[in-house]
């Protein structure tokens, strides 16, 4: 009919994921015109991946449950409790990889089950239940191991150092020698991880279920959505992405640390509403939030490389977060309004009975 | 009748766990309740708790009222509170000598800046629609860097009688300078809502925003108000706080204190979503979670491993008080009850109860 | 499903229930409000589990956990209350929760969805936010994923309450040709003359009781109607409106000139007299809610000129309408009107609240006798006055709105929609209130989308179309027969 001519409003998470890709890339051309030596390099680029893959990779768990009107605050904790139980696994000389990486996934997914239980089945506020989960998690993290502890297995060593070389992507240093570009492994799990859960998202029954429980759960019920096991399995993915970072983490550190990945549930947070997930559900785009992820990142380095006074990173990154959030509410508000206009025609035209 | 009953359980919970916990404290040692007199003021475990919960309960107080206004949670207390206290030593520390009227103009000093910054994330919230926890979150991030550059230095330290005084005890007085502070401050935020409407503006907003504002409450005045209530709430706080500690510490004063008073709001009792909200619950939520620090400790658990446990009993608190699971043990009650009147029914007039 | 139990905390909603419902037929089930026909439904449907009784379909007993088990056993629903996720597109929302594959073919269901859309002439588009559909449409896509799903039994509680007289039409055409084809249909709906259009059999319920199963051609109307309210209904006829008399010819109550809103009502001029009843009436979508919105100052008002009891006055926001004693009982009751987890009492005594301030607030006592007085002389039914008003009926919580303001003794009144989705006992006591009110001096302006009601008690009918005003009839031409040409739009056909 006529009303496939129409041209289509765009979605309230297109419009977000919109706005905060065309941030990403304002905040990284800014980066490129003040410092073009550092952030004109691919190794720049990538080493945000590099160095920061296990927040990205918390921030697509946080993301997943911000969709389905959720939030879980103890993802950190979790982070920081994996590498912790790994580095003691490691070291205590029966550990190998392998297991190490199994005992990661387990305990994230311990956490998510529990969490994802009780807030689904026994319908507990998500925040108070991960609160404890973040309490439950560091408690546990500071009773194995107060110390830090450097991981030294061979085996594992070897996997922490290395690294993918990508030959025809490098960059020339100060004595003009040729450095190929090196990607870190974790950079290739949180690339991964971005496309298959991009991929769930979008096209899985699961990821689209968990859409409609956020936009309405109520109405997701009688739609005949299983609205608690999919609240459930957005907790328990979420567990198991914590359990993929705190190993991703260990393998770019290589030591168990009591501080490790503290905080990064704030950062994942706001780095998800920047990438134009709500934290009222329903919205959000799974390649938005590394993106605001990514665009926090690179403000961390702009302030670095003009070396002011560390405090203002945080005042800074605050203050950006709050333009953010201004302006997409401001954004939302608008077209909200105009919406309103536009949906007099909208609401007419189609009837075809105009004079 | 059946809100009166709601209600009661809401209180109920906490006051039972209260209970509970000072019953392992007796059994652990009998001399719980005992108080002692040093230097003319008491001193005891309940004392102590009371003395140690103040922050806590004052923040609780503010965080209620946000929570049921606004139907989210402000998780920059801590630093709000941290920020309003660097400016009152800075104020203080400022000032030619340090008198009583110096401290109380500095303390006003704070509350102003506790007023803007409520105000600062009221209107995010109640202008700009933004959702709490996402608004506070902006000053949570700055908020400790904005607090050490008003400080200016690491750690001022208020080394004087008079804030020590406030901090701890004035002489001739037997309680503890805290306690009476919060105490008094409890009783002017229920003389407030006595001689107010802010009870029924609040929870009418929380509840239904659009309803309310047809019935001419304007949702975002009462946002904006409940905000700045908690801006004053964490001045007191950070006021508080800051005298017990002798110095400001603009890293680690009220840390995790956030998370503390929202926990002591759904420990009593309300609804973390927004809408009806008790007051009083929430202050023995706060009590509560006090309790439960000094019982782990005294209970001798490490001091790293109490964390873990106080995560437990959360759990186990909130499974207990999950609507599910209270909807399961009613039904399980009501069963076993249905079973007793049909034995005794069957009693009296056996055959019948066949037939049917 | 027979004998059917179903209690909830303080009440029993439902006691010893059961119904047939024969494979292609029409069943339409009647009752006043708070006669359980939507807990019924909800366990039918698999929302609440059921206390006690069984459940059968085709002689086989069934017993529903979920939603999703009623659906996988052939019962789809279409709720009063539209049950779909306004963040997902259209063609989403007609296929969530059905596929049995693990991901979704955006392409396909786009494309079922479009012809699906096209068959029933529904005008969205299925790449569309829900969101941005109109109320009617939303309903209709609700109807049409119902219908998508091949089901066995249909059930359809009170889909007509927000869809006009053409869509009604288009339905109730869908809902033959269902039945054609041997699905069961149950109807809910408070509209009687559709109940006997469409439906083959009736069951009324009363209080949570069963009280008759009855073919429809076999029980008259008004026999109908006294089964519902379980006593015989008095005349309406009986009821007399109130001609303006002379004395009411002083300045009007309440004037406006080129009055506007962000709503998008054209700029009207109006005027009320002391103890009018006047009304605004027209199709849905016509703009006259936005109308009495606007005076009301509910919606950001754009411009225009507004005189009350001759002065000047100016009102931008709804609490300076409240302090000239103007009264607004919005369309929305569920989401402009009560406060769902408050108290009855505090619902009742809102209004009046706000007006006597922020720091006046009424003792216990006192706002406990204004509650109650108006739970005895409205006759709301509920538990005590501490009960939440959620838990009422649909009507018995309009009369609560409609105590709020009774409490505050307006002068002006408006009253958007009182009687939608509101059992007939109700619906007439509200019209006598509405006429007693007028008695004592106070000005109504009322909407109903029945115009029978409408013409029963307004003196002076204002017709929009098209967000303006097309006409005003007083007099001898409040008749049906004129309201509809006018609404129609065919003065000029005459």
């Amino acid at each position: 009919m006529n009303t496939t001519r129409r041209k289509e409003a765009i979605s309230n998470s297109n419009l977000l994921f919109a706005i905060a890709a065309a941030i990403f890339v304002l905040m990284y051309g800014f980066a490129i015109l003040c410092y073009p030596r550092s952030f004109l390099q691919y190794q720049t680029f990538f080493d945000l991946f590099n160095l920061n893959a296990p927040l990205i990779i918390l921030t697509l768990g946080l993301s997943i449950v911000m969709i389905g009107g959720g939030i879980d605050i103890s993802v950190g904790a979790v982070t920081g409790l994996v590498t912790m139980c790994c580095a003691v696994y490691l070291e205590s000389g029966t550990g190998s990889v392998g297991g190490s990486m199994l005992l990661a996934l387990g305990i994230g997914v311990a956490f998510g089950v529990l969490q994802g239980f009780l807030i689904a089945y026994l319908e507990i506020q998500p925040f108070i239940i991960t609160l404890s989960g973040m309490f439950l998690a560091n408690g546990l993290l500071t009773t194995i191991h107060k110390d830090p502890l450097n991981v030294t297995l061979p085996e594992f060593v070897l996997l922490r150092d290395f690294e993918l070389v990508v030959p025809w992507l490098g960059t020339t240093n100060r004595l003009g020698n040729f450095i190929p570009l090196a990607i870190k492994p974790g950079t290739v799990v949180a690339l991964a991880l971005i496309a298959l859960l991009a991929v769930l998202m979008r096209w899985s029954r699961f990821g689209r279920n968990l859409y409609a429980v956020g936009g309405n759960s109520q109405s997701a019920l009688m739609l005949g959505i299983n609205v608690k096991r999919t609240k459930f399995g957005s907790y328990a993915l979420c567990g198991l992405l914590s359990g993929v970072a705190g190993f991703v983490y260990i393998m770019t550190t290589g030591a168990g640390n009591v501080g490790n990945a503290s905080g990064f549930e704030m950062k994942a947070i706001a780095g998800s509403i920047i990438g134009g997930t709500m934290l009222s559900g329903g919205v959000g785009n799974l390649i938005g939030s590394p993106i605001g992820a990514l665009t926090l990142l690179t403000i961390n380095e702009l302030i670095r490389a003009a070396g002011v006074n560390s405090n203002f990173q945080s005042i800074v990154s605050g203050l950006l977060l709050c333009v953010f959030i201004v302006l997409q509410s401001v954004v939302l508000w608008l077209r909200g309004a105009r919406g309103f206009r536009l949906a007099l025609p909208a609401w007419l035209a189609p009837s075809g009975e105009r004079g | 009748m059946k809100r009166k009953r709601t209600h009661g359980f809401q209180v109920l919970l906490p006051l039972s766990v209260l209970a509970i916990l000072i019953l392992i404290n007796l059994v652990k040692g009998a001399d719980y309740f005992s108080v002692s007199l040093i230097n003319g003021a008491l001193y005891g475990n309940i004392p102590n708790i009371l003395f140690g919960a103040s922050e806590l309960v004052i923040l609780s107080i503010g965080m209620t009222l946000v929570t049921s206004s606004s139907g989210g949670q402000d998780i920059s207390v801590g630093v709000a509170a941290t920020i309003t206290s660097s400016v009152f030593v800075r104020v203080l520390l400022g000032s030619s000598a340090i008198t009583w009227t110096a401290i109380l103009a500095a303390f006003i000093v704070s509350c102003a800046v506790g007023i803007v910054i409520g105000a600062f994330n009221g209107s995010l919230v109640a202008i700009f629609n933004v959702q709490p926890m996402v608004a506070t979150l902006i000053l949570f991030t700055a908020g400790r860097s904005i607090a050490f550059l008003v400080d200016g230095r690491l750690s001022p330290i208020l080394a004087n009688d008079l804030t020590s005084q406030i901090g701890s005890v004035i002489p001739g007085v037997p309680i503890q300078t805290p306690i009476i502070l919060t105490a008094a401050f409890i009783a002017v935020v229920a003389a407030f809502l006595k001689a107010t409407n802010l009870r029924l503006y609040s929870e009418a907003v929380g509840i239904n925003p659009k309803a309310a504002r047809l019935n001419g409450i304007d949702p975002v005045r009462i946002k904006l108000l409940t905000y700045m209530i908690l801006g004053v709430c964490t001045a007191v706080a950070g006021f508080i706080a800051v005298t017990k500690a002798g110095r400001h510490d603009s890293v680690n004063l009220l840390k995790f204190c956030e998370m503390d008073a929202i926990l002591a709001v759904a420990i009593g009792g309300n609804p973390l979503g927004g809408g009806r909200f008790s007051v009083s619950g929430s202050i023995i939520g706060a009590y509560t979670i006090e309790v439960l620090n000094r019982t782990l400790l005294r209970l001798e658990v490490d001091p790293e491993t109490i964390k873990a446990f106080k995560a437990a009993f959360i759990l186990v608190l909130m499974v207990v008080s999950s609507p599910v699971v209270r909807a399961y043990a009613a039904k399980g009650v009501a069963k076993i009850r249905a079973r007793l009147d049909a034995s005794s029914a069957r009693d009296s007039c056996g055959p019948e109860q066949e037939e049917a | 499903m027979r004998g059917i139990c179903k209690s909830f905390p303080g009440v029993r909603a439902l006691r010893d229930v059961g119904f047939t419902l024969r494979a292609g037929e029409v069943h339409a089930l009647m009752g006043e409000n708070g006669a359980g026909k939507s807990t019924l439904i909800k366990v039918m449907t698999g929302v609440y589990e059921k206390d006690s009784g069984r459940i059968e379909i085709d002689g086989q007993a069934i017993h529903f956990k979920s939603p999703q088990d009623a659906q996988a056993f052939g019962v789809g629903t279409v709720y009063q209350e539209i049950t779909l996720c306004p963040n997902l597109s259209v063609a989403e929302n007609m296929f969530i929760g059905r596929g049995r594959y693990a991901f979704v073919d955006w392409k396909r269901m786009r494309e079922k969805a479009a012809r699906l859309l096209d068959s029933l002439g529904i005008p969205a588009r299925p790449t569309q936010q829900l969101s941005s559909c109109s109320l009617a449409i939303q309903q209709m896509i609700a109807i049409a994923r119902a219908i998508d799903m091949d089901c066995k039994i249909l059930i359809l509680d009170e889909p007509t309450s927000s869809l006009d007289e053409d869509e009604v039409r288009k339905l109730f055409s869908l809902m033959r040709e269902l039945k054609s084809r041997g699905v069961g249909i149950v109807f809910v709906t408070h509209f009687l003359d559709q109940v006997y259009e469409i439906s083959d059999r009736i069951t009324v319920l009363r209080n949570g009781e069963f009280i008759g199963e009855y073919e429809a051609a076999e029980l008259p109307q008004f026999e109908l109607v006294s089964k519902m309210m379980g006593k015989a209904l008095d005349d309406v006829s009986s009821m007399r409106k109130r001609e303006p008399s002379a004395a009411d010819g002083e300045t009007p109550v309440f004037e406006a000139t080129g009055l506007s809103s962000a709503a998008g009502v054209r700029p009207f001029d109006f005027a009320i007299r002391k103890g009018e009843v006047n009304g605004f009436t027209g199709l849905l979508g016509s703009g006259r809610s936005e109308s009495v919105r606007a005076i009301y100052a509910a919606d950001k008002v754009t411009g225009g000129r507004v005189r009350f009891k001759g002065k000047e006055a100016s009102i931008g926001d709804p609490i300076h309408a409240m302090r000239l004693g103007i009264g607004y009982l919005p369309e929305d009751r569920k989401g402009d009107g009560i406060i769902a987890d408050l108290s009855v009492r505090d619902n009742i005594i809102l209004a009046l609240q706000v007006l006597n301030g922020f720091w006046k607030p009424f003792s216990r006592k006192q706002a406990e006798a204004f509650a109650d007085e108006y739970i005895r002389s409205l006759n709301i039914k509920t538990a005590s006055s501490a009960t939440p008003i959620k838990s009422l009926s649909g009507g018995n919580q309009q009369k609560a709105i409609l105590a709020r303001w009774l409490l505050t003794h307006p002068e002006y009144l408006i009253l958007d929609e009182p009687t939608r989705g509101i059992d007939v006992g109700t619906k007439v006591e509200i019209q006598k209130l509405v006429l007693k009110l007028a008695e004592e001096g106070v000005s109504v302006t009322f909407i109903s989308s029945e115009i029978d009601e409408m013409i029963r008690t307004c003196s002076r009918l204002i017709v929009m179309r098209d967000r303006s005003i097309v006409g005003e009839l007083t007099g001898d031409d409040l008749t049906e027969n004129v309201v509809m040409r006018v609404i129609a739009g065919g003065s000029e056909s005459i």
